[in-house]
């Protein structure tokens, strides 16, 4: 399919303002100019409409198509959330109006979303503060280490290093060393993290550990109470990273566990939609000795309800954002909340674990499932055993995409070698787990006899495997290159 | 329960296939001391109610007055194509196209996207987008830093002020030296910025236009900037931008902008889009996705993401950054916004913007007592005005009368607590025009 | 296999040492591992190479791995023929796809001779 500048033909009218009475060039100095025009092209509506409906048919979606990506959390993103998001009481806010003298009381609405929202994830997951500012998840790890940086600054403490398990997803080590410190890898044992390699590594130079829980693996960390005092032991700080936030909502608050700080996807267990990779948020939350480093400014509500904010925060990491995070992004995950309430967010869990489960024992005939014991919201499983049909985990997912459904994630956690991870999310129904698992169940047969039928896919889409080599090697970023 | 579907039976027969005797007994490993102390949500709403909630607290904000704010962020028109192609649900519904076979019309969006970006700003490369325009910044700031291996960076202060902070705070763990070179009334000090190059400087940075609204030819400066081994970094307005020099033109390294002003609703502060184009030459240093273009074993055209051996999740710690998303749906809503104006389109808005904020400008100065801070310089559609009075004064008394007349400078900038920033853009009216300067005469 | 002429680095870079001047690149083992490759980057030419410090970085398309110096001494002569053609060093990594030529200051005792050089590789391969 052509590109859309391809499509140009000068002389159709787009979506044009009236002309201005003077040009900029008899308003401007010439030398201010462009001399070369920027060449934009010129389209019909018609022609932009065609186009962009042409390209959607050439995607997958959640609409379309069920998502078992591990670690993404892709559930149904339910339609009032944009309803909601697209209110022009909302949309037409600028966001420096608090910044005004008395133009507070021009966003009031905005401002109790804000506060609203910040008081329900504090209840969610037992913290004792959480700012919304955070862009997207990587960006909200970020925010964490800074503000463990923040505190350890503050105490006069010396302290160089953060512990990642080897499990960890891949922000998690590159937001620690953007935020100046040095990572060091912990190997998981039986795919948790042990207290006696934690021990190894954990001296008073250790600034804090990064955790998931449950882990990359789907599995519940169950040493936790151990590795929280000896962290504590050596003022360490504990860092939550909510990715898989979806498997313990109702059932345990990382607050009340002992982690001093986290991040949560609000584009993964609170339903916004993922855009085709953003935009997300990654609100943070903190416990109460780590409240004073949050990022300037809080939201804070007066004795006559009225909300304003505060942007005296002296002890804190200072700005992350422009302004206030991603606003409308925050206001489909507060629409999500309300709608859930503690019932519904309680269920989606329930149902997240049991259908995880499901597909597992559905599944762990036909290939490994290296920790087969009951996971939570998602498991992995390695493609190991097909080796001798020369058939691999990338072999699997390119089948998949034929059947129509999205493939797993493939390739990570990196301790499990050709691994494929699922995660089905609680708004699938059993009939979707069926078919896929039978499907799956089937591709993995037909390796046995006709691997090609693998190796060869995708076959039904508008482009079959592509030349990554080429991409890199050529860089064709654009159409003019 | 709203949007699981499982029945009473579908339950039971699951249970039955996992072996186990309840869904409870699958949380067993959570022990009793890791429970919540407290779960204290409201219960769940219908749609219905969750709605009316919403809209009253949707009420409570004051959204439809005449406003002249601006500061980086601008009230464009968007066409209504823009909303109804980024909601095909293919699109928005899409998850990150890891999967390119599958994932044609995401990554041939923001190929296209790439391409008009880096036509806007005349440099060669771009990424698939960042957060926004401040953490584009940052970025582009270490780009120059890991190309040259120094550690200086030398900003002007007329950059907005609200990129300046955060590029404070995040350089704060990074031992990196910051130089702030002063403005002189709203304009860049080209003289001071060249002077303060020099062989610890790993980045000069500047916008156009800048925080004030006034233009400048930084060709000059980059030229000297290039001569001293220092990467020039340029933030600019993309609507605007389609009249202005380009940073290619200029000779500049690094073009980054906020992309609001391109199909964003101002929607109170995100999601946002941060522009990323670049030289050949610093390529490989910038964060973040990007899509290439390739082809498959059939000999068809396809596009995948690329250069992906930078990333977090290959290089984890020793990544060019942490980022992992980029703004996907909003990267396709500014392609929309460009293809929908087209060549014509944009060039009439940024010649009504520069129109209308010309008027403005003369309006206001034919009151007694209010004159432009920056004198004669040039000046695209926003500009500083000194009033004979504190301008949060009259911000507050003209807000409360219905109209937000613009943003008081001294928030950021010491001595000027008499300067108010006024923008405007296609949408404002002269008719608007009139009664605002009419207001301010007789609330000064 | 593993050319005899050698000498290697555990980091899996060789070196060919004729007098006081080398040659260097990366091994068989290393280019397997990494993929096709889709750029190299390498000091330019007067640059001060110590050996076991980075010097420079190879990317495939599913990773990037560090370069370090198996010699220590100035760089004489870089191989541009891989800056559009990294391809060389999977195709003929010790010969074609040569990286650098360096004049040497220091030969480090520890490098491998083949052999050593084979159980370095055989260890890591499992």
């Amino acid at each position: 399919m052509n590109t859309v500048f391809k499509k140009s033909t000068p002389g159709r009218e787009g979506v044009w303002p009236t002309k201005p009475q003077k040009s900029a060039a008899e308003l401007l100095p010439a030398g201010l100019l462009r001399g070369k025009s920027a060449d934009l092209p010129s389209l019909s509506e018609l022609d932009v409409v065609r186009h962009f409906t042409g390209l959607s048919k050439r995607n997958y979606g959640v609409d379309g198509n069920f998502y078992p990506l591990g670690s993404c959390t892709m559930k149904y993103n339910p339609k009032f959330a944009e309803t909601v998001a697209a209110l022009p009481g909302f949309t037409r806010l600028h966001p420096v109006l608090p910044q005004l003298k008395g133009a507070g009381r021009l966003c009031q609405g905005a401002l109790e979303v804000m506060y609203e929202t910040e008081r329900l994830l504090c209840e969610i997951c037992g913290m004792k503060a959480f700012t919304l500012h955070p862009m997207a998840g990587a960006h909200g790890e970020l925010t964490g280490v800074m503000i463990i940086a923040a505190y350890h600054k503050d105490k006069g403490n010396k302290k160089t290093k953060i512990i990642v398990p080897d499990s960890a997803h891949g922000t998690n080590p590159a937001s620690a060393h953007i935020a100046g410190f040095e990572v060091v890898n912990l190997p998981s044992k039986d795919g948790i993290v042990d207290p006696d390699e934690l021990a190894k590594v954990l001296d008073d130079e250790v600034a804090g550990m990064m955790m998931t829980c449950p882990n990359t693996l789907g599995l519940f960390e169950k040493n936790l109470p151990k590795i929280v005092e000896m962290l504590r032991s050596v003022d360490a700080l504990l860092y939550y990273d909510g990715a898989n936030l979806n498997a313990i909502m109702g059932k345990m608050r990382v607050g009340d566990a002992g982690f001093d700080v986290v991040h949560l996807n609000l584009h993964k267990t609170f339903a916004t939609p993922h855009g085709g990779g953003g935009p997300g948020a990654g609100p943070v939350g903190v416990s109460e000795r780590l409240v004073p480093y949050l990022p300037i400014s809080r939201v804070e509500k007066l004795e006559d309800g009225q909300f304003f904010l505060n942007y005296d925060c002296p002890k804190s990491i200072g700005y992350v954002a422009p302004f206030y995070g991603n606003f409308g992004v925050v206001l489909k995950a507060y629409a999500y909340i309300l709608r859930l309430g503690r019932a519904g967010l309680t269920r989606a869990t329930e149902a997240a674990v049991l259908s995880a489960n499901y597909l597992r024992k559905r599944l762990d005939k036909v290939l490994e499932v290296p920790f087969d014991r009951v996971c939570m919201h998602e498991f992995v499983a390695s493609a190991c055993n097909m080796s001798e049909c020369h058939v691999r985990a990338l072999d699997i997912a390119k089948a998949l995409l034929d059947r129509g459904y999205h493939a797993p994630t493939i390739y990570f956690p990196l301790i499990v070698k050709e691994a494929l991870m699922f995660e089905p999310t609680e708004t699938e129904s059993l009939d979707t787990l069926d078919q896929f698992a039978d499907d799956l169940i089937d591709i993995l047969k037909k390796a046995e006899t006709d691997p090609d039928y693998l190796t060869g896919a995708p076959r039904t889409l508008p482009v079959t495997r592509l030349d990554e080599t080429r991409a890199a090697r050529n860089m064709e970023l654009t159409d003019d290159l | 329960m709203p949007y699981v579907p499982h029945t009473p039976e579908d339950i039971r027969r699951m249970l039955e296939v996992i072996g186990a005797p309840s869904v409870e007994s699958l949380f067993d490993e959570i022990g009793p001391a890791m429970r919540p102390k407290s779960f204290d949500l409201p219960e769940g709403k219908s749609e219905m109610d969750v709605l009316a909630h919403m809209e009253a607290l949707a009420a409570k904000n004051v959204s439809g007055q005449v406003s002249f704010l601006g500061a980086g962020f601008y009230d464009h028109h968007i066409p209504a194509a823009v909303d109804a192609l980024s909601m095909r649900s293919e699109f928005y519904t899409a998850y990150t196209p890891y999967q390119p076979e599958a994932s044609q019309g995401t990554l041939q969006a923001i190929f296209e996207y790439q391409t008009a970006v880096t036509r806007l700003t005349g440099l060669p490369y771009a990424n698939a987008s960042v957060y926004d325009g401040g953490t584009a910044m940052f970025e582009a700031a270490m780009m120059s830093v890991r190309h040259t291996g120094r550690r200086k960076l030398v900003v002007c202060e007329a950059v907005s002020p609200i990129y300046r902070v955060m590029l404070n705070s995040y350089t704060s763990n990074l031992h990196l030296e910051l130089v702030t070179i002063a403005h002189k009334n709203g304009v860049c000090d080209l003289a001071a910025l060249t002077k303060a190059l020099d062989a610890d400087t790993a980045a000069v940075i500047v916008q156009n236009p800048n925080f004030f609204g006034t233009l400048s030819d930084f060709s000059d400066l980059f030229a000297a900037a290039r001569a001293a081994g220092v990467v020039s970094v340029i933030s600019v307005y993309p609507v605007l931008q389609s009249i202005l020099k380009s940073p290619g033109e200029m000779g500049a390294d690094v073009a980054v902008a906020e992309g609001q002003s391109l199909g964003l609703p101002l929607s109170f502060g995100g999601p946002y889009l941060g522009i990323m184009t670049c030289n050949k030459a610093l390529v490989r240093q910038m964060p973040g996705r990007m899509v290439g273009r390739t082809g498959d074993g059939q000999g068809r055209t396809g596009y995948v993401l690329t250069l992906q051996a930078r990333e977090q999740h290959i290089r984890r710690q020793k990544a060019t950054s942490n980022i992992c998303s980029n703004q996907a749906l909003c990267a396709l809503r500014a392609l929309l916004h460009l293809c929908l104006l087209g060549q014509e389109g944009l060039t009439r808005t940024a010649g009504l913007c520069v129109e209308r904020a010309h008027y403005a400008a003369e309006r206001l100065t034919a009151i007694p007592g209010v004159e432009l801070l920056s004198g004669a310089a040039p000046f695209g559609n926003e500009f500083a005005i000194t009033l004979p009075v504190n301008a949060y004064q009259v911000i507050d008394k003209l807000t409360s009368r219905g109209m937000v007349p613009g943003f008081p400078l001294g928030r950021y900038y010491a001595g000027l607590e008499n300067a108010l920033l006024v923008a405007c853009t296609e949408k404002t009216s002269t008719e608007s025009i009139g009664i605002f300067a009419e207001m301010l005469r007789g609330n000064l | 296999m593993i050319p005899n002429d050698l000498k290697y680095a555990k980091s899996h870079e060789w070196a060919k040492i004729e007098g006081d001047v080398a040659t260097i690149g990366i091994t068989q083992f290393a280019q397997e591992q990494l993929g096709d490759l889709t750029f190299v980057d390498l000091p330019k030419a007067g640059a001060t190479l110590t050996a076991g410090t980075e010097m420079g970085s190879v990317e495939s398309v599913k990773a990037a791995s560090e370069l370090y110096a198996p010699v220590s001494g100035t760089v004489t002569e870089v191989n541009a023929a891989l800056e559009n053609a990294p391809e060389s060093v999977n195709q003929d990594p010790y010969g074609a796809g040569w990286m650098l030529k360096v004049k040497l200051s220091a030969v480090p005792a520890d490098l491998l001779d083949a052999a050593a050089y084979a159980d370095v590789c055989a260890a890591e391969a499992h």
